[in-house]
């Protein structure tokens, strides 16, 4: 799988235009995601109401891909339950290792644009930093 | 300046008469030629024995093949003694070796050490290090916008109980020459010795420690064409003398008593196990390519790529070159920054287009940090790039803005 032909439109309006780059008032989960070889680093931040993701945003630098795949995922988990984030973030990685079932892909709406990043594996972890910290807070929410 | 001006000189590289695509990673390593890879066979086919050690024959000619290539490095560098360079794993070990050595036991808690903000990790951490170990202070020598050390900035580092001066002849990110002569007068004035790290200068220019009145000089011998496993530290004969060893074991020590031991003589001192007898054999193969060709002559040829390279460059808009304004003060190193794109971005489009460049911090966070950069691409070039892969490194950098969504 070529970069050039990876960076298609969600991804690049994600990183270019994100919706989720930003502070969260009341957030009451914040957790780093680094990226030691790459440099990429997100804080993602959570603000959770009786079990729910009411808000979601994140800051910090790094690849497109990492930016773009954290954008996307606030996309999709803002309003749902912890629960049903977390079944999504398993989901997504599982697609990223190449186990995930097509009706998977679809369910994970804009996130399946990353689903050859399964054949790159120098980008799977700026694919997967977002997915991993949402993980670890969800853990401990 | 002639563009084809030793061009032919690819053909002695293999992997770059079988390699398609445009490699621009030089200052990460180099490539090697025939003639350095054939040299650390020959030692495994025809000389392999631990040197230093057996009266047998075989073991004398890997002796020979050691210490000839200890001879070729003093020439190279214009030192007064073999006993003034020591083989060591790569530059890292080299600086290492000084720090824990000479730092240690020379530097006290009222003492400065200073080091270059320009500084790769590797000739700043280890003095971080002995700052914390001997209570020393610690203070950092800051370059402007260029990469360029002033000379208020030298004096108001460069103070009375300065006792030891870190910095790069050439920085690994601006490709900037630091003003090395005025460094280390300045410090001399002060009794206050230096280290100079040479991994990006060696390769690239004549260096002469005697002309430079230099104390330390650590190079690598990965990145003059030679093998990687090899470094060297340069030491006066004088502080050499002075210093405790390093590592301790075999092969540095004239005999060994139950409560202790005497140590060898410079330079094996230092030169402690089994040494990379097969790589400094490789190390003195590349050497001997150098003098072939002339450095002076690999210069001038780096110097017309550079600014070949330079020109294009800042003619791409949204890029922004990191260091001088002026080319010639780049030895062949282009940082840059690419507007709006992630410099693992810049590098991943690039390999496509099948162009090896670097992406990331380069070793000297705190050097970006300080030019207020987070991460940055880099080209490197060595005398054997043609124009023709400076020309695919230019278009596919002029194509990546597109690529990543941005209208102009």
């Amino acid at each position: 799988m070529s970069n050039r032909s990876f960076y298609n439109e969600v991804l690049t309006d994600h990183n270019i235009s994100p919706g989720h780059k930003h502070e969260i008032e009341g957030a009451n989960f914040e957790l780093e995601g680094v990226n030691p070889n790459c440099g990429d680093d997100i804080i993602l931040k959570l603000r959770v109401e009786d079990g729910v993701i009411a808000d979601g945003g994140y800051t910090g630098d790094g690849c497109a891909i990492s930016q773009a795949s954290a954008d996307i995922m606030l996309d999709l988990v803002i309003g749902k339950s912890t629960d049903e984030a977390q079944r999504l973030a398993d989901m997504f990685l599982r697609m990223i290792r190449g186990e995930a079932t097509d009706e998977e892909i679809e369910e994970l709406e804009e996130a399946g644009a990353l689903k050859d990043v399964s054949h790159m594996p120098a980008r799977v972890k700026c694919a997967v930093l977002g997915w991993h910290t949402l993980g670890n807070i969800l853990d401990k929410s | 300046m002639n563009n084809t001006l030793l061009t032919d000189h690819r053909e002695d590289f293999p992997l770059l008469k079988q390699f398609d695509a445009a490699y621009l990673d030089n200052a990460a390593t180099s490539q090697k030629p025939q003639c350095v890879i054939d040299a650390e066979k020959n030692f495994y086919e025809k000389l392999n024995s631990n040197p230093l050690r057996g009266f047998y024959d075989l073991s004398l000619a890997a002796t020979d093949a050691y210490e000839n290539a200890r001879e070729s490095v003093r020439r190279f560098i214009g030192a007064k003694s073999t006993k003034e360079i020591i083989f060591t794993a790569n530059a890292t070990s080299a600086i290492n070796l000084a720090a824990y050595s000479y730092g240690l036991s020379n530097i006290g808690s009222n003492d400065r050490i200073v080091v270059s903000i320009a500084e790769h990790h590797s000739n700043m951490l280890p003095w971080q290090m002995v700052a914390a170990k001997t209570g020393a202070e610690l203070e950092y020598m800051k370059c402007g916008k260029q990469g360029e050390f002033s000379d208020e900035e030298i004096d108001r580092c460069i103070t009375s109980n300065t006792r030891l001066v870190a910095i790069a002849a050439v920085s690994n990110v601006t490709g900037a020459c630091a003003p090395i002569q005025k460094i280390i007068a300045a410090a001399h004035s002060f009794g206050a010795v230096v280290m100079l790290d040479g991994a990006q200068s060696v390769p690239h220019m004549k260096t002469d420690v005697q002309e430079l009145d230099a104390d330390f000089l650590a190079f690598s011998a990965h990145k003059m064409m030679g093998p990687m496993g090899v470094g060297v530290l340069y030491g006066k004969q004088e502080l050499l003398e002075k210093m405790p060893p390093f590592l301790t074991g075999g092969e540095m020590i004239e005999s060994v008593r139950l409560d202790g031991a005497t140590y060898a003589q410079l330079p094996h001192k230092f030169e402690a196990g089994t040494v990379n007898a097969a790589g400094a054999a490789a190390l003195d193969a590349a050497i001997k390519y150098y003098e072939k060709i002339g450095i002076d002559n690999m210069e001038q040829r780096e110097q017309y790529l550079t600014k070949y390279a330079f020109d294009g460059l800042s003619q791409i808009p949204h890029v922004n070159i990191i260091g001088s304004s002026d080319s010639s003060n780049h030895t062949g190193i282009l940082s840059f920054t690419i507007d709006g794109v992630h410099p693992h971005d810049v590098s991943a489009v690039l390999n496509d287009d099948k162009i090896c460049i670097r992406a990331g911090h380069h070793c000297a966070q705190p050097l970006l940090a300080h030019l207020g950069v987070r991460s940055s691409s880099r080209a490197s070039l060595m005398f054997y790039n043609t124009t023709e892969e400076i020309d695919k490194f230019l278009a596919s950098v002029a194509s990546v803005r597109k690529l990543m969504g941005y209208r102009e």
